[in-house]
């Protein structure tokens, strides 16, 4: 119980060094009124087996049914070593890295980290990470702030074709500081920002903008012509983008011909981190050298020892906030090392050409799935725009009823976005990654047809 | 024990003023803050142009263990911002009040610079402080 | 002999190619100038060169699971593997955030009952949202409830945080993300917040004051209940740093105390692992005043089903922190921890971490070791100041400290709370036994002697790990944040479809 080893004679022994006769004495300055008796509340202890019954009964609830949901979260093969390695205990029980001479393995691991995920987005410096990809996209409009001299207006222009709950979360977060987050509508046929619509910002104060690429839709959208717009006119480009992704899309550091984003950001679950019900998952960011003491969070820096051997170290430490404490670039203290450490051995695994590989199955098995679904009858794709591994389709019928009779027969037909895009109608977001199979796609398809041809006969 | 030249004026928070003569002031840290901070990594200077008051952050110098703001003394015009810094940051510690000077201003009222404390004054708030 | 950096094992060419799925014909749907056309540097090596790559840098590090790690403030203590074994099961693994409800009532059970259970254990009766993903995601959740809940009731002009300076580096920053000005108060002598500096500093514009308690500084505020009444008499509100709760789990409950609102970190108290810098989860309570407020998505229970609570029950909720609900997989091992304990368990944490403590400072205080507090009872943590040694033999903290890796301990924490100079903190937590605390202490003592008799030899610590102290000037000055090869621009050998 607790892990605690003590016994008797410890306990006796350890109270006659201190001079107290008990360890209740040891409470003494807490004011009696104050001291609870006991946690009735809390069940009593269970030991490990019967915990894992516990567990192993309401994991079996939940069960494994077939997932097409996309929406910000992936599912994709994760190699065993992944998991087998970053659980070890030295990597799993490690403290955050500020004794470096008894760390070299974490801050070692976090220096490579750092390298792939800069030369994957082509920005030349990233940091150790933050903790989401939504929470990225706050952080990096407190950045761009900072950053951008030229702007005083605070004004965030971001597309609706961003993920909404990325977007809540921006203002959530940032919101306090002064930030406003202004949204530009998506083209309503094209699933994608018409870049002319930007043009009534000619002329205005405007901070930044956030581009996702791909966006919430699983379009691509004109990244080149949207960066220079924003660039002539000294508004900083914030990058959102899918890791895996970036095996075949140009990078933000690539976007336009001025230079490519200011800041790039983004989610790094795809990155061999399981989708375990929303977290703990990672956020990335990465930028240019002249902006990186604004960067928050924490950044690796390799250095020499005494001995003029090489070593890997915390540094720019002094921009955070157990230094600055109120003048911060942020306060974010714990990270998500584990998930970095679980990303780097998976990228290492990977290498180029294996994410490539994943990259390309899951645009194939997308296609392939679109094509499938649009041939059942009452439901065709919302948009023309080419996409990379999601997609919409319309039904015409509601889509909630749908959904919930392909639950009952053990698929996730994917996200409906009645709630966050009405105006798109009957509208579901649909996403299939190399770990489905044609078999599996030909399944969803007939089912499909099936729920569809019953709710049309009812 | 550290430096305090006798020929310039001090702010509580540590900068020096140092008057020019024709007009403009120089200002940088002095010799104890520069030994508080340690090895400095990273200085960032006002933009030439700029208006700044009495009392208003304006410059960020960096070292391993802390980033502090540097307060301008007093208002007015910031003439120059020392460019040596961005590449040698150390002039500072090595010559705090010569090479490793921070910036120079163009007082909006140069009278109120007599307002600042004195070589005496400012080796009082040092030894206040356990300097 | 230094590991190489993995690049440096890069061949053209190689790769673990059994991890790759099939190739597909070329997409011809994405136009050219959306395309990637020079492949990213990613490492070109077999599966074994990438294990063994990892598992040698895996043996550089100190870990709970390999050393005594008695960091102050950090709760190091055991994390055990049942807690990661069943957070891991497949189908919890597998599950998207986005699945429905029906194919969730497993975790949304454990998510529901971890929140009842923080709700129990801190006297938070509002309720619990779980999905802050740190401790200072936490403390921003706590402010901007503050500041919502004065807003709500129309009064703009309360914006004020009211900060210890001992305080955490956090707070101060916290509060100033949440658009907020830090008013910092004093500690006296006895480590004891400034009840007088505190009446002096509230008033109208005072939205609340963040605590942590036992404190920083490793005592319990004794004057609590007098601090929680002047702060409410003057209109603010109690926001408690959970930091601590090791200390006192069990034995004394912040709602009790008099606060509204509570951050807990669950890879402290609740033995998530610390992960070499995360992933956290700092869960939040609150009293009933704030439960509008706590951040969406919360669980709840109607009749026999649990559901997600979002912004349409919630509606003057915060709002959304996370991208989903947070550290899930957090979640279920500090479920999976606090069933293991039980009520009695739960109980026993507070009294063994602070009997350890105790035991720590009344044995090196016998040894000659100069305690910040003497006079005080230490918490579950308490600090030894090093500023005699360092005046008089000019031997400093962070000497002892990098001399202690040589011991085979992580140093304790160091430097903080700034408050005391050359100060350890140290936190042994509940899970370490008495002969562990005996063999430090016995280090302790050596490297007192050896600072007396040859403290070239300390300065110049560690001697035996695998690097010496490093240059971190160097690494601030001359930026090598990223590898960068020698010859040419990448090391990939396929060139990706044009």
């Amino acid at each position: 119980m607790a892990f605690i080893p003590h016994t008797e004679k410890d306990v006796a022994e350890m109270l006659g060094a201190i001079g107290a006769s008990s360890i209740e004495q040891l409470f003494d300055e807490i004011p009696a009124n104050l001291r609870i008796k006991s946690l009735a509340g809390i069940p009593p202890a269970l030991n490990e087996m019967e915990i894992g019954r516990l567990m192993s009964a309401r994991a079996k609830l939940d069960g494994r049914p077939l997932n097409f949901i996309g929406a910000g979260a992936y599912e994709h093969h994760i190699p065993s070593a992944v998991w087998a390695i970053t659980t070890r205990g030295e990597f799993y029980s490690a403290y955050t890295p500020y004794q470096a001479e008894a760390s070299q393995g974490t801050l070692q691991l976090l220096y490579e980290y750092q390298t792939m995920i800069a030369s994957l987005t082509a920005m030349p410096v990233s940091n150790a990470s933050l903790y989401d990809g939504a929470s990225a996209v706050a952080e990096a409009s407190l950045m761009a702030v900072r950053a951008n001299r030229k702007s005083k207006s605070l004004r965030i222009l971001v597309p609706t074709s961003v993920h909404p709950h990325y977007r809540k979360v921006a203002v959530a977060t940032a919101g306090n500081q002064g930030l406003r987050f202004e949204e530009v509508p998506f083209a309503p046929n094209e699933g994608r920002v018409a870049v002319d619509s930007l043009a009534k910002y000619d002329g205005q104060d405007i901070t930044a903008i956030v581009i996702q690429q791909p966006n919430f839709f699983g379009v691509l959208e004109d990244v080149d012509a949207i960066t220079d717009w924003a660039r002539e006119r000294g508004i900083f480009v914030i990058a959102s983008v899918n890791p895996t992704s970036l095996a075949m899309l140009k990078p933000p550091g690539e976007w336009g011909s001025r230079g490519g984003a200011d800041i790039a950001v983004g989610e790094g679950q795809p990155l061999g981190v399981p989708l375990s019900s929303g977290g703990p998952y990672f956020g990335f960011i990465t930028t240019r050298m002249e902006h990186v003491r604004q960067m928050p969070g924490r950044i690796v820096g390799r250095t020499v020892d005494l001995e003029g051997k090489e070593g890997f170290t915390l540094t720019l430490q002094a921009r955070e906030q157990h230094i600055r404490r109120a003048k911060a670039t942020s306060n974010i203290c714990t990270n998500q090392g584990l998930l970095v450490t679980a990303a780097t051995i998976y990228m290492s695994i990977m290498g180029p050409v294996g994410l490539q590989r994943v990259a390309a199955a899951s645009h194939a098995r997308t296609r392939e799935l679109v094509t499938a679904l649009s041939r059942v009858k009452g439901v065709r794709p919302a948009f023309v725009s080419p996409g990379f591994h999601e997609a919409v389709v319309v039904l015409d019928r509601p889509v909630a009823p749908v959904l919930k009779m392909l639950e009952a027969r053990g698929i996730l037909g994917g996200f409906s976005l009645a709630e966050h895009y009405p105006e798109l109608g009957n509208a579901l977001l649909v996403c299939a990654t190399e770990t489905k199979t044609s078999e599996d796609i030909e399944s969803f398809a007939n089912a499909l047809g099936d729920v569809m041809k019953a709710a049309r006969a009812a | 024990m550290s430096n305090v030249p006798a020929d310039l004026k001090y702010t509580r928070t540590h900068e020096w003023v140092r008057d020019l003569k024709d007009g403009t002031l120089e200002i940088g840290i002095t010799d104890h803050a520069q030994h508080a901070l340690g090895d400095l990594v990273f200085v960032e200077v006002p933009e030439t142009g700029r208006q700044v008051g009495a009392g208003e952050p304006c410059a960020v110098v960096e070292s391993v263990k802390a980033a502090s703001d540097v307060y301008s003394p007093l208002a007015g015009e910031v003439m120059a911002g020392n460019p040596e810094l961005g590449t040698t940051p150390e002039l500072i510690n090595t010559d705090p009040f010569g090479a490793g000077w921070l910036m120079r201003l163009k007082p909006a009222n140069a009278a109120m610079l007599s307002e600042l404390m004195s070589p005496a004054e400012y080796e009082s708030v040092l030894k206040a402080e356990g300097a | 002999m230094r590991e190489k950096v993995i690049f440096e094992y890069s061949r053209p060419g190689r790769g673990a190619t059994d991890q790759w799925p099939q190739a597909v014909p070329e997409a011809t749907d994405i136009p050219s100038h959306l395309r990637r056309s020079v492949p990213a540097m990613l490492p070109e090596v077999s599966e074994l060169e990438a294990v063994r790559h990892f598992t040698r840098l895996s043996q550089l590090n100190f870990s709970i699971d390999t050393h005594f790690y008695p960091l102050g403030s950090c709760t190091m203590k055991y994390n055990p593997k049942a807690c990661n074994q069943y957070a891991m099961l497949p189908e919890f693994l597998a599950r998207h955030p986005l699945a429905p409800e029906s194919h969730g009532q497993g975790f949304l059970a454990c998510m529901f009952e971890l929140q009842e259970m923080l709700r129990e254990v801190t006297g938070m009766q509002g309720g619990v949202s779980l999905t802050p993903m740190a401790g200072a995601h936490g403390e921003f959740a706590g402010v901007a409830m503050i500041r919502a809940y004065h807003r709500a009731r129309g009064d703009l002009a309360r914006n004020e945080i009211i900060v210890p300076e001992a305080a955490h580096g956090t707070n101060p920053a916290t509060a100033t993300m949440c658009g907020c000005v830090v008013r910092e108060i004093p500690v006296n002598a006895e480590g004891d917040v400034d009840v007088e500096a505190l009446k002096a500093v509230v008033g109208p514009k005072t939205a609340g004051i963040m605590l942590t308690n036992p404190s920083t500084l490793g005592v319990f505020e004794r004057r609590i209940e007098e601090v929680a009444r002047i702060v409410h008499a003057a209109g603010g509100l109690l926001y408690y740093d959970g930091a601590n709760l090791n200390a006192i789990l069990g034995k004394v409950r912040p709602g009790d105390m008099g606060f509204d609102v509570i951050h807990m970190n669950l890879h402290k108290t609740f033995s998530t692992p610390h992960g070499g810098g995360g992933p956290g989860a700092g869960a939040v309570g609150v009293s009933a005043r704030l439960a509008p407020f706590l951040p969406i998505p919360i669980v709840g229970k109607e009749g026999e089903r649990y559901r997600w609570l979002s912004e349409s029950d919630l509606p003057q909720s915060i709002g959304r922190l996370s991208a989903f609900m947070g550290n899930a997989g957090v979640l279920l091992r500090a479920y999976i921890y606090m069933r293991l304990l039980g009520r009695e368990g739960m109980s026993q944490v507070g009294e063994f971490a602070t009997l350890n403590a105790n035991y720590m400072l009344a044995r090196l205080k016998a040894a000659g070791f100069d305690a910040a507090y003497p006079t005080r009872r230490a918490s579950h943590e308490f600090i030894v100041t090093l500023k005699r040694q360092a005046r008089e033999l000019n031997i400093t903290a962070m000497d002892f400290a990098k001399r202690l890796l040589d011991h085979g301990f992580h140093a304790p924490t160091t430097y903080f709370p700034l408050l005391v100079p050359e100060c350890l903190l140290i936190e042994p937590t509940e899970t370490e036994a008495k002969e562990v605390l005996d063999a430090f202490i016995a280090a302790m003592i050596h490297i007192q002697k050896e600072a007396e008799e040859e403290p070239e030899h300390v300065r110049a610590a560690p001697h035996t790990m695998p690097v010496r102290r490093l240059d971190d000037v160097r690494a601030a000055k001359q930026l090598d944040l990223t590898w960068k090869p020698t010859a040419t621009k990448s090391t990939a050998s396929v060139p990706l479809p044009a």
